[in-house]
């Protein structure tokens, strides 16, 4: 019986629901200082001056640190970076020396025995800025320019000249992000003897952290530990290297004694990356059947400030990902890399596609209308078949060559137009005061980044199996994950199994929870090295029993002799290999290592797509211009679901951060640069009432060939098309015959909308 | 000069005497004075829920709530739910329905159902009701259909045990 596919309770739920979750604030170090950062007040400026004289004579406080303070020259490093455009000059210092860039930008940093002291002395921090003019708008001709990439092939001019109808519309996608419920959080605790560091906090990529860091503070990366905490959501943006991530370390060394920062909400709202916000003008050349002749793109991207440890990782994902799940003859998307004066962008949950499938998916809608032609049908027709898959697609994407390499798209489409009409979909009447609209939007996925992943399971005595992977626990539900695919490939109850993650002592080799990896990477890593567990098992059995290997056999946690019934002479139990394999154990062979454990290593150097499909149905009230959405859809191809309840409720719970992102959440700036979204109150995540009870339907019909499990991603496809689906929901609700012209899809934004199309 | 009080509080039954300062939050008492990690800080300004409490009975934000305005009251806290190793109903329905993931906004999310639920008797809330409910706290995880499921399903369950 295998424990993958089985919908098991996931093993970290019974700590999080009795409050003995370790997130980075629930943990403090004896003689702890607390710091606080010092941010601009102001976009854009020349910082003449920081006066820290009274700051420095509040009680209690240990020490005001400004950029003076600090060795010269710190930046923060890109951490993917794109092959070709050059970043230096663009990336972001730890503490702002001469210039600020953005309102939030860390000056200095005050610490102290109170925080409460802490904000008290940070508020007396006099700053003196000249401020300049502020760039805002990444459109403005003569804004700065980090990079500008093209991604494409075919020859595109020349498939638009022969078309029969050519269709062009704009969207822009609005500025938003991941925002996790649990702020930031970092404890560094130093120990002047061994001149080690104790981390707490740094999730995501730990290893690439502790080498980040460890190179910026010379210091041996063996002696810095990051410890695995919970953490109360990624999304992308927690867990990537930022100037907090140097400072407080740097301090605790600097100081001699643990210091720990942890972020509040306003910071967060102009700390933590921001992203998406973009400026699509796309078009598309089709013949006179609705076939898709040619596909152009051609987008602003704005970065923000600086470029931070995604470089233009976002950017090149939305060009390369953009023709999506079609057959597209002659492709360009060219992309600017624009700064401005906001806080800088990174990725967030499904980075490119949320975007680019938005301004496909809405140019299909209005070039469906235009053609006369039916909007499901206009993409079945577009879509690349199953004769046609893998499809190779002369691009790269972060460092990987671009094959959609598994599934039957055409049938996912009917899938989900099926069952979107079976549960009434496109059955609602007429209500009073409101339209009803019905969008629907394909995408392709990209998943299981390499280009590798290691993992170490070890049997200790008691039979317990324990997994070190290199992934990191974010909330996902990675160590439910990671035990069924051990007890899968060992033979044992997932009950046996515990899993460590974000660990680099336990794991020194993880590459992390990012990009929709683990399970995908990660798990197979750990399917691995818990296959040669299972086989080091027989072979030290066979010795134990004095039976040939190939008579044995792994069930239920013991290695048993083929058609034996005999308890005593035909059955060892793991426990008692694990002991039997321990240096006095009387069973190794010189030259063999001790311990009952293998490490493995997974590579793999394409990445793996899952697809799908998304149906809004929206309900707008022209009055008011409030959108309503009533009914969601999300078909799911996943290859193979690990835990059904896991895959559901990622998807589930991405539709919900991308009805954010299409209705309510914004990051606005005034004229000056100030940002306008600084409380819970401006920046409107989705509650309850905003978020209708989504449909599923997850398919497993399209095992990724990639990798042994045979699985794909499940973190992104529920957020990707939730832009495309609604825009086009309420396109079709208001009557539009072209776009929507932005997202998010706000109450004023709708009432023009209307109003425009009244004649108004 | 900072402006010290002494206050006595009980959580979870247990008995508390320390000395805070005016401006403490209730949240921070919690947390870092007496170690309730549990209760977590989510934007402490009152939105998002997650520091909820039930403070003599009535949920509340603990961190709009300064440590001397709970001089003298009892305070129930997410560890406080679970009868030792077993978890309450309520606990148990949020696993049984996937309603947390990352686990962060859990917490406030229980105090709040659990409050509302002796409240509202024995009259099972209406699934709209339930959504209104569960629409005062924020969870950026699970798209909240699993947190309704689990206080639909707890209650129907308490008033089937009655």
């Amino acid at each position: 019986m295998s424990s993958i596919g089985a919908r098991l309770p996931r093993i970290e739920d019974p700590r999080l629901l009795r409050g003995r979750g370790r997130f980075g604030d629930d943990i403090s170090a004896p003689g702890q200082l607390w710091a606080r950062i010092v941010r601009s007040p102001c976009a854009h400026g020349h910082l003449n001056d920081l006066d820290t004289t009274q700051a420095a004579k509040v009680p209690g406080i240990a020490a005001v640190v400004t950029a003076a303070d600090l060795p010269a020259g710190l930046v923060i490093p890109v951490r993917l970076a794109v092959p070709g455009p050059d970043l230096s000059r663009y990336l972001q210092p730890v503490l702002a020396r001469t210039t600020v860039r953005y309102v939030g930008e860390p000056l200095a940093v005050v610490v102290g025995e109170d925080p409460y002291a802490c904000e008290d002395a940070a508020e007396l921090v006099e700053i003196d800025i000249s401020e300049r003019a502020v760039v805002l708008d990444a459109r403005t001709p003569d804004s700065p320019t980090a990079a500008e990439l093209i991604r494409g092939y075919g020859d595109v001019d020349a498939a638009f000249a022969a078309a029969r109808h050519v269709v062009r519309i704009e969207l822009a996608i609005g500025r938003h992000s991941g925002v996790p419920l649990e702020p930031r959080c970092v404890l560094a605790v130093p120990d002047a003897d061994t001149g080690s560091l104790d981390i707490f906090g740094l999730t995501k990529v730990p290893v690439f952290n502790r080498d980040l860091l460890a190179r910026m503070l010379g210091l041996d990366e063996m002696l810095i530990h990051v410890h695995g905490v919970d953490a109360g959501g990624g999304f992308g943006v927690r867990g990537e290297f930022y100037p907090e991530d140097f400072l407080i370390p740097w301090l605790a060394r600097r100081l001699g004694r643990p210091v720990k920062w942890a972020e509040d909400r306003a910071e967060h709202l102009v700390a933590v990356n921001h992203s998406r916000q973009q400026y699509h003008r796309i078009a598309a050349a089709f013949d006179g059947d609705g076939r898709i002749l040619g596909l152009d793109d051609d987008v602003t991207h704005d970065n923000g400030a600086y470029c931070r440890t995604h470089g233009v990782a976002v950017p090149e994902l939305t060009v390369a990902m953009l023709p999506g799940p079609y057959r597209v003859p002659a492709y360009r998307g060219r992309i600017r890399v624009v700064l401005t004066n906001k806080t800088p962008c990174g990725t967030y949950r499904a980075p490119g596609r949320f975007e680019g499938t938005a301004a496909r998916e809405h140019l299909l809608d209005v070039a469906a209308d235009q053609l006369a032609l039916d909007r499901i049908e206009l993409r079945r027709r577009n879509l690349l078949t199953r004769d046609e898959i893998p499809h190779r697609r002369p691009i790269a994407t972060l460092g990987t060559d671009l094959i959609l390499d598994t599934g039957d798209y055409p049938a996912l489409l009917a899938a989900a137009a099926r069952e979107a009409d079976r549960l009434g979909y496109r059955a609602l009447g007429p209500a009073p005061g409101v339209l009803h609209g019905f969008g629907l939007a394909m995408f392709v996925e990209k998943s299981g980044l390499g280009p590798q992943e290691t993992a170490d399971v070890t049997v200790s005595r008691s039979g317990a199996v324990h997994v070190y992977s290199g992934g990191t626990s974010v909330g996902q539900g990675i160590e439910t994950v990671l035990a069924q695919i051990a007890a899968d490939a060992l033979g044992v109850e997932p009950g046996a199994v515990r899993v460590t993650t974000g660990d680099t002592a336990a794991q020194p080799f993880g590459a992390g929870s990012w990009a929709s990896r683990s399970t995908v990477v990660g798990g197979s890593a750990v399917h691995l090295a818990a296959t040669a567990v299972r086989q080091r098992a027989v072979q030290l059995a066979a010795r134990i029993l004095e039976a040939a290997e190939q008579d044995l056999e792994v069930c239920d946690g013991a290695v048993v002799v083929r058609g034996d019934p005999d308890s005593r002479t035909a059955r060892v139990s793991l426990a008692e290999i694990a002991a039997a394999a321990a240096p006095a154990g009387g069973y190794l062979r010189p030259g063999e290592p001790a311990g009952l454990s293998a490490r493995r290593r997974f590579e793999v150097s394409h990445m793996t797509y899952p697809y799908g499909a998304h149906v809004a149905v929206v309900a707008v009230d022209p009055g008011t211009g409030q959108v309503r959405v009533v009914r969601y859809l999300v078909a799911y191809e996943v290859g193979r679901a690990v835990n059904p309840t896991l895959v559901e409720g990622q998807l589930r719970g991405g539709v919900a951060q991308g009805l954010g992102g299409a209705l309510f959440e914004e990051f606005s700036y005034d004229d000056a640069g100030q940002p306008q979204a600084i409380t819970f109150i401006e920046y409107r995540m989705p509650t309850a009432a905003e978020v209708p009870p989504v449909d599923l339907l997850v398919c497993q019909d399209a095992p990724s060939p990639g990798n042994p499990l045979g699985v794909m991603g499940a973190g992104e496809g529920g957020v990707n098309a939730v832009g495309a689906a609604v825009a086009n929901a309420v396109r079709d609700a208001l009557g539009l015959a072209g776009g929507v012209g932005q997202l998010p899809l706000t109450p004023a934004r709708v009432r023009e909308l209307w109003e425009a199309r009244d004649g108004g | 000069m900072k402006d010290l009080h002494q206050i006595s509080l009980r959580v979870n039954g247990r008995h508390h005497e320390l000395v805070v300062e005016a401006r403490r939050t209730l949240a921070d008492v919690l947390r870092h004075d007496l170690g309730y990690t549990g209760t977590h800080l989510g934007c402490e300004h009152g939105i998002c829920g997650a520091c909820t409490v039930i403070l003599d009975g009535q949920p509340a934000r603990a961190c709009l709530v300064f440590g001397v305005q709970a001089d003298g009251a009892s305070v129930l806290t997410v560890e406080g739910l679970a009868d030792g190793d077993q978890l309450s109903d309520l606990q148990q329905a949020f696993s049984d329905h996937h309603a947390l993931q990352c686990g962060f906004c859990t917490p406030g999310f229980l105090m709040l159902i659990e409050a509302y639920l002796a409240e509202a008797g024995p009259e099972a809330p209406t699934a709209e009701q339930a959504r209104e409910l569960v629409a005062s706290n924020l969870c950026r995880c699970t798209g909240y259909q699993g947190i309704v499921e689990a206080v639909l399903a707890t209650a129907r369950a308490r008033r089937a045990a009655r």
